[in-house]
């Protein structure tokens, strides 16, 4: 309401850099911004989880022992918002199995291990659609949906749903997301150095998908090589309608309702989506998969990584084939001894620490940072009690107040949680990292958030439960209704005479009834007349 | 004008029945260990103390001068009192049984209720006019439901917050209950009635 | 004369404030008593009649009433138990019995008789068969009430924990620890010695 203020009076310069509130800067660490991408070999064993998104989980429709060629799909997307999988090699299925994936439960998912065969054949099924452009915008958007492609900065939803083209709610501009604002990660900002061309294409392609008229490239200012290099290959590309915006090195600048803010200076509003605000937000790594879906017509099998951290004796930017396991990825970064050594799936920030070490990269991976457990501050930090110095309020981009939503989240008390917009925290960890208590804020809240969804469940099935319960004792109310009418009716068969008497005696009293009607209505005409 | 002002300022901040003429004290620890349980209440003191000084204002004027029964009144007042909280536990009974069964006992116990009374016994005290006492009766009841509501805001808090052993409960909130008295002491100054 | 005159007044403005109230309590009048729906609301419907009651609307009722107490639902454990004192105005009282882990029924079909028993003693009718056939329990109807454990003749009904899976699983609250499952694989090790 506050920027919608501002807006009116015409004071939106005093809202801080044009862009989101709060936000914080933390320690780039981007020791591998200079280290080129790296193709990793291919390791002995893939494993391919069937659910690597948000959505419904994939069937698989390979068999164990079958033989697989590299891309060749083997599960199939079922539902709506769902992904399929593809084979990142060619080899062999060896089982069909629950294994664990990367995930802060260390539990276990549905995944198919492949064995290379080490020639690395290709499926050719897929012709590229070189010329895209005159191409209809629903068959690119089945060819994206039939790769398997999702957003690859982190969110892994299915990229093909926000490809919509709607009429209510057309795409006016098309977001490059090139942030990366997380610290240590340096994926997106090598993709952009090394495949300008190829994200650009893949840029120009979801353009022509949704028929948008412009579109932004939007790049922190700390990363001023891929600012330079992206210009110049929009102007060898001539793409007019597109820019290069250059954004306040900030945290975090790269979440999607963020990043729309600071460029369109519109917010999403709460429980819409940037389509209905005209906006398509596309990560730069989910472009280069796009482009190599269309343009080479290769599914999405391999992705960028960065491998950083303290326990990792050489941080590089690798191109790794999806379901490699993560100590194949980080032994050829020279770290094999993972005793006493804390792994981070994703960026410092937002990532989540892995209970387990023998999981596969899937296609959220856009980083694994290993770091000695001793420099993990999060292992030594004891939580202490709140002094109210409001830093949290000041930092928190979604405009909460984290300090009262941890106090009733760790009371359990979800109803208040819930009336300080829970659910708009986008879990960025602001309020963690400047907490001075160290408080685990984003802990709180997404053990808030869960409980919420547990109790909601719960609830369902209990009005499930009662339905199917009053149900039955209607059932058996009819049940019983019905056995006692074929009863007295057998009971009518069997004893005719007795059935007689009773029926006379039932005539006599309803002739009595008649009669009682009839005088009755006698009396009432004699009233009238 | 400015006099309506001044009774209203007084009733709620200055001369506040609860923490500074320590009258409804049993309903201000009762409810307001939750705050909805605590704006229901309010929105019935306010209605029943609003309604009650009015009546008893024309009762006094109408019936009680006129007939030369003053030695009656507080028997008059008690029956108009009781019947508007008999009028409204129907109406919390029909409209929000949850209300109804969270306010429990305190909600006939309205009638007994010494801020009721009070504000009406006082109204008749001070001579005020037909306006000022619906006016003085409001005010005192919106200085009852603020530090109803503010008590109760502070109750629940400190209902979950790290209180030593031996404070917790009852104990935290009588203390509580001095220490915003002692504040509104402060506002004796405001304005002088 | 002053004293009639004291009763005549007094007297008229009791029967004034009579009319009144007996007027409002025609027009404010409360069918049935709406506390059993919102009590029943917040209970887990597992009509196992673990309360003492035979099922979750007659303990709802009885609570109301207030001739049960708040903590008698063993599977709504702490959070109903909050709920229905919070409904009722009353200090919270402990639920005694833990509640145990979800659990459902599992029919061992091999020596399933076909008896159906335990179809009958179903009260959510989660358990299909006909007579002389197999009978199985659909999982994803099963409240877990145990309720057909007893009457079957040949005890063929296991109660077997509630599997986990990855989708249902939540943050535990800060301080205390996840429960990994410590033991998914137990070739893990090797694969990790393996491909390393």
């Amino acid at each position: 309401m506050l920027p919608a203020l501002f807006e009116r009076f015409g004071l939106n310069q005093l809202w801080p850099t044009g862009g989101f509130p709060g936000g914080v800067h933390p320690p780039e660490h981007k020791i591998t911004a200079d280290s080129p991408i790296i193709e990793l070999p291919l390791p002995p064993q893939l494993i391919l989880p069937l659910k690597q998104h948000i959505g419904e989980i994939c069937a698989p429709l390979v068999e164990v022992g079958q033989h697989v060629l590299r891309g060749q799909k083997i599960a199939k997307s079922q539902g709506y918002v769902s992904a399929s999988v593809h084979a990142p090699t060619s080899g062999t299925v060896v089982g069909v199995q629950d294994h664990a994936v990367p995930h802060p439960s260390g539990m276990g998912r549905p995944c198919l291990m492949i064995e290379p065969d080490g020639e690395d054949r290709p499926d050719e099924s897929r012709a590229p659609i070189s010329d895209y452009r005159n191409e209809d915008p629903a068959l690119i958007r089945e060819r994206i949906r039939m790769s398997g492609i999702v957003g690859l900065g982190g969110a892994v939803f299915p990229t093909f749903i926000k490809m919509l083209r709607d009429q209510r709610h057309p795409v006016q501009t098309v977001i490059l997301n090139g942030a990366e604002c997380e610290p240590y990660l340096t994926c997106d900002h090598r993709l952009m150095l090394e495949h300008a061309h190829d994200v650009l294409r893949g840029m120009d392609v979801i353009m022509h998908a949704v028929n948008a008229q412009n579109g932004v490239v939007a790049i922190e200012d700390n990363k001023p090589d891929a600012i330079a290099v992206m210009r110049g290959a929009i102007e060898a590309a001539g793409m007019d309608n597109v820019e290069v915006r250059t954004l306040p090195t900030r945290y975090p600048q790269g979440g999607e309702k963020q990043l729309i803010q600071t460029i369109t200076g519109k917010q999403v509003p709460e429980g819409r989506l940037p389509l209905h605000v005209g906006v398509l937000c596309q990560n730069v790594g989910t472009a280069k998969a796009i482009h190599d879906a269309v343009c080479l017509g290769v599914p999405l099998i391999k992705r960028v990584v960065t491998i950083s951290g303290d326990a990792v004796p050489n941080p590089a930017n690798v191109c790794v084939r999806i379901g490699t396991p993560i100590p194949f990825v980080l032994a050829q970064c020279g770290l094999e001894d993972l005793n006493d050594v804390r792994l981070i799936h994703g960026g410092p920030m937002m990532g989540e620490r892995l209970p387990r070490t023998h999981v596969p990269l899937v296609k959220s991976t856009n980083g694994i940072l290993a770091f000695h457990r001793q420099s993990l501050y999060s292992e030594q930090a004891v939580e202490e009690p709140c002094i109210r110095c409001g830093h949290c309020v000041e930092v928190c981009p979604a405009g909460l107040v984290p300090n009262e939503l941890a106090w009733h989240c760790r009371n359990d008390q979800f109803d208040r949680g819930q009336d300080y917009n829970l659910f708009d925290c986008i879990e960025c960890g602001c309020c963690s990292y400047v907490c001075p208590s160290h408080i685990p804020l984003v802990h709180y809240f997404r053990y808030a958030k869960g409980q919420v969804a547990k109790i909601e469940k719960e609830r369902a099935f209990a009005e499930l439960s009662k339905a199917r319960s009053e149900a039955r004792d209607n059932r058996l109310a009819r049940e019983q209704a019905e056995r006692a009418a074929r009863r007295s009716k057998v009971r009518k068969q069997h004893a005719p005479a007795a059935d007689k008497a009773a029926k006379t005696a039932e005539k006599k009293t309803d002739e009595g009834k008649t009669g009682e009607g009839k005088t009755e209505a006698v009396k009432k005409e004699g009233d009238k007349a | 004008m400015s006099e309506f002002a001044l009774i209203l300022l007084s009733a709620v901040l200055v001369n506040n029945f609860v923490l500074t003429k320590f009258l409804g004290i049993c309903p201000f620890l009762g409810v307001s260990s939750k705050l909805e349980t605590a704006v229901g209440m309010s929105l019935a003191v306010l209605f029943v103390m609003t309604l009650a000084s009015t009546a008893s204002w024309l009762v006094q004027k109408f019936i009680l001068i006129p007939f030369d029964l003053m030695y009656l009144q507080t028997i008059f007042f008690i029956l108009i009192i009781a019947v508007l909280v008999q009028f409204i536990e129907m109406l919390i009974h029909k409209s929000s049984p949850v209300l109804y069964q969270a306010l429990g006992i305190f909600l006939p116990l309205i009638t007994t209720n010494c801020a009721v009374l009070g504000v009406a016994l006082l109204n008749v005290q001070q001579e005020q006019t037909f306006m000022t006492s619906a006016l003085y009766g409001f005010g005192s009841a919106l200085g009852f439901a603020l530090v109803l509501l503010l008590f109760a805001g502070l109750r629940e808090r400190i209902d979950k917050a790290p209180v030593p052993d031996a404070f917790k409960g009852s104990a935290v909130s009588l203390i509580t209950a001095g220490l915003m008295s002692l504040a509104f002491m402060g506002f004796s100054g405001l304005v002088k009635v | 004369m002053n004293i009639l005159m004291a009763i005549l007044t007094l007297g008229g403005m009791a029967l004034i404030a009579g009319i009144v109230l007996a007027v409002a309590s025609r027009a404010f009048h409360v069918e049935g008593d709406p506390m059993v729906d919102k009590i029943d609301a917040v209970l887990p419907q597992t009509q196992c009649g673990q309360c003492g009651y035979p099922g979750c609307v007659p303990y709802a009722t009885a609570v109301a009433s207030g001739e049960a107490d708040v903590n008698l639902c063993v599977p709504g454990g702490e959070r109903s138990m909050l709920a229905i004192a919070d409904l009722m105005g009353v200090p919270p009282k402990e639920v005694e019995e833990e509640a145990a882990v979800p659990m459902l029924a599992f029919v061992r079909e091999d020596e399933c008789i076909g008896c159906t028993l335990c179809i009958k003693a179903c009260p959510v009718d989660a358990i299909i068969g006909a007579p002389k056939q197999y009978h199985t329990v659909i999982e994803d109807h099963c409240t877990g009430c145990t309720l057909c454990v007893e009457p079957c003749p040949v005890d063929c009904i296991d109660m077997v924990e509630k599997e986990q899976v990855l989708e249902e699983w939540t943050w535990a609250a800060p301080g205390k620890r996840p429960s990994v499952p410590q033991t998914l694989h137990k070739d893990e090790e090797n694969h990790a010695a393996s491909t390393v």
